[in-house]
């Protein structure tokens, strides 16, 4: 069947902005011309409870509105959740995981139960600090899901992703600049991740 | 020109109450339909509206002032969801009986209890003999082309009886997708100066509005309402069809998804529709059976005739309801849908299922397993379980 | 339709729309009087132009003109006593029937 529409899973903690990551990511799909669906799981509210968001962007219309149970790309904004949830439930083997962490590919794979599929690491925190100071995870990990799922060109996500931050940002033009290096960090270390060390290879 | 957005079905209904400016929103807030009032009353804060808000302590004044204020001339809206609607219940009944057309934007969530904040219809269900006209979205791009709709109709002299404009809490309330809005001029052109011929301000006519009825005169009210009822379908007709002039959107009472030639057909509110689509299409896609699905829009007025002439020739329907009725005849879309074909004089085979009760999660898979199951119900002729679900664990 | 013709024999055609009433002070035509069991009985002789009876009459039956209060509005006094308490003079008497 003609695979015209990317399924996606975010975990995260309530209060840490996976959510906000997958509105967002629905946000820079729309603005590149895309179909798009962003939607949490919701339950009571409850901050650094485990929670789950999806999107589906896709060619064409979406009326789907299930839940997404065998997604295309798992992204885990903390990778304290590994422990406790089976973030690769349903994940197609052709699929990929992405994992916000310090440790090594080989360390999350051990972590997790017999997934074959293949797992990208990014240093939300090294690559956010060091372009913008703070920890934000939201724009790195925004970065390596298009990256590695290829929902959008990288141009068209740097272009539209500019003007969002320009919009948010209009007082604080350093933290448009920074943002923009924590996208193209990102995209540099990712690739950098399918060497056989991996992890903080950028920053390391 | 349309204008491209991506919003949640929230902000969708919000975006339609900026255009439309009604005079007066008395609300209570409640999840999941608590962003409305609130990006109302940013939208007043920053003076894109001149609605006039009014602080309540509760829905069961929320409903109150809106009877107040529709009996006073205003334009109307106010929103809740579940147990905020619940508790609007006395009110619900005096706001069609007394014939304001006052507009609900209801964000479906399932009643306590058990306390639950997900999306069902046991609360709009239950308001079904309210009076008040439903209309239920599949999609935000629904939610708000149906609320755009919804004073035309409520407003139009052979109608004067309120309207709630439905969608399912979270799925569609909070979820964002893509979506077509109108450009502010062309909504205030299609929904109109509000003018009643009569209203309480109105110092030159001076008026009684809900007066006792006795016995002599309260079944010739309710009759007389019922009248509005049967008008009500003529008008959400004519309205539809100068909102598709407008927008090349169509809407009737219902939507026949790929049902003309269908052997098997469900039955369905709301935005597991959008799911049911998928299903239709992998099925006559990867193995050429013939379904098809009726999404009913228009709840009140029931289509009951319209409906019957759809589904009367079908194989095998099913009816899928998102409330309980804790009735011997199903679900309460099940027992309207069984006793619309009974009145069309068809033997259809048909089955009442009940899914997604507090919020429980209906997939294509499970849409494909109805189809599979009306297929055996076609050969065996045998319906085994007239309270039959989906998802349950058993 | 004027709320003025429609009454307990209309058909539901002719009811106005949530009954509402399009007119001002309709009670006057309700001759509540017919209900009254007990009669008051004023004796202006009596009578000192207190007021005191006029704003405890439920229904309104107690006129009041240039600042003198007026015999009874039989049409819609109820006959409920009430006056006949509050008079500090004995200007008004119940009296038993019509």
């Amino acid at each position: 069947m003609k695979k015209d529409m990317v399924e996606i899973r975010w975990h995260g903690r309530g209060g840490q902005g996976a959510k906000t990551a997958a509105l967002l990511l629905a946000d820079v799909a729309f603005k590149a011309g895309k179909y798009v669906q962003g939607f949490p799981e919701y339950g009571p509210e409850r901050m650094g409870a485990p929670i789950t968001a999806y999107n589906r962007i896709g060619q064409s219309p979406i009326t789907v509105h299930s839940n997404i149970y065998t997604p295309d790309y798992v992204v885990v904004v903390d990778d304290g959740l590994l422990e406790g949830t089976d973030v690769t439930l349903g994940l197609k083997k052709e699929g990929a995981l992405i994992v916000n962490t310090r440790r090594s590919k080989q360390e999350i794979r051990a972590m997790l139960r017999g997934f074959a599929g293949s797992i990208y690491t990014v240093d939300a925190r090294e690559i956010s600090v060091r372009a913008l100071g703070k920890y934000y995870p939201n724009s790195p990990m925004l970065a390596a899901v298009v990256a590695v799922s290829g929902v959008m060109t990288q141009e068209a996500f740097l272009r539209e992703m500019r003007g969002s931050y320009a919009h948010k940002f209009a007082k604080k033009p350093e933290v448009i600049e920074g943002n923009m290096r924590a996208l193209e960090m990102t995209f540099a270390a990712i690739w950098e991740g399918e060497e056989a060390v991996a992890g903080r290879g950028c920053c390391a | 020109m349309a204008i491209r957005e991506r919003l949640s079905g929230n902000e969708a209904v919000a975006y339609a109450i900026r255009q439309i400016n009604p005079d007066v929103m008395p609300a209570f807030p409640i999840t999941p339909s608590t962003e409305i009032p609130q990006y109302v009353a940013s939208y007043m804060a920053n003076g894109k509206v001149d609605t006039e808000f009014i602080h309540v302590e509760s829905e069961h004044s929320a409903m109150s002032a809106a009877i107040g204020a529709a009996a006073a001339g205003a334009r109307v809206v106010t929103a809740t969801s579940s147990c905020g609607m619940a508790l609007m219940w006395e009110e619900l009944y005096v706001a069609a009986s007394d014939r304001l057309p006052v507009v609900l934007a209801l964000v479906n969530r399932a009643l306590s209890g058990p306390i639950n904040i997900n999306a069902d219809h046991s609360d709009s269900m239950g308001a079904r003999d309210s009076g008040w006209i439903q209309i239920y979205a599949e999609s935000n791009q629904e939610a708000y082309d149906n609320f755009l709709q919804a004073y035309p109709i409520a407003e139009h002299e052979a109608v004067r009886l309120p309207v709630m404009i439905c969608q399912d809490g979270f799925i569609t309330s909070h979820g964002v997708e893509n979506i077509r809005l109108l450009e502010d001029e062309k909504v205030r052109e299609f929904v109109g100066e509000y003018s009643p011929a009569h209203y309480l301000l109105n110092a030159d006519e001076p008026m009684s509005v809900g007066p006792y009825a006795v016995s002599a005169y309260y079944m010739e009210t309710k009759r007389a309402q019922r009248e509005a009822m049967k008008n009500a379908k003529r008008v959400i007709l004519e309205t539809a069809e100068r909102f598709a002039n407008l927008t090349g959107r169509k809407y009737g009472f219902f939507e026949e998804y790929r049902l003309e030639d269908a052997d098997y057909a469900v039955v369905i509110i709301g935005s597991a529709a959008g799911t049911c689509k998928a299903a239709v299409d992998e099925i006559r896609n990867t193995t050429g059976k013939k379904v098809g699905l009726l999404k009913i829009r228009v709840f009140r007025p029931f289509p009951e005739e319209e409906l019957a002439a759809a589904l009367r020739d079908k194989k095998a329907v099913a009816v899928l309801d998102r409330s309980e009725m804790f009735a011997a005849s199903g679900g309460p879309l099940g027992a309207e849908v069984r006793a619309a074909l009974y009145s069309a004089k068809s033997r259809t085979e048909l089955v009442n299922y009940f899914y997604g009760l507090g919020g429980r999660d209906i997939t294509v898979e499970d849409f494909k397993e109805v189809y599979r199951k009306l297929e055996e119900l076609d050969k065996t002729h045998v319906v085994r379980d007239m309270y039959a679900y989906i998802g349950l664990r058993e | 339709m004027r709320n003025e013709a429609i009454n307990e024999k209309s058909p539901w055609q002719e009811i106005t729309e949530g009954n509402q009433i399009y007119e001002a002070a309709t009670s006057r035509r309700f001759c509540t009087g017919e209900w009254r069991t007990s009669t008051p009985v004023y004796h202006k002789e009596k009578c000192r132009q207190c007021l005191l009876c006029v704003p405890v009459c439920p229904d309104s039956s107690i006129p009041v003109r240039e600042g003198q209060r007026q015999d009874f509005d039989y049409d819609h006094c109820k006959g409920c006593g009430i006056c006949g308490k509050v008079c500090p003079f004995g200007a008004i008497e119940m009296k038993e029937g019509k």
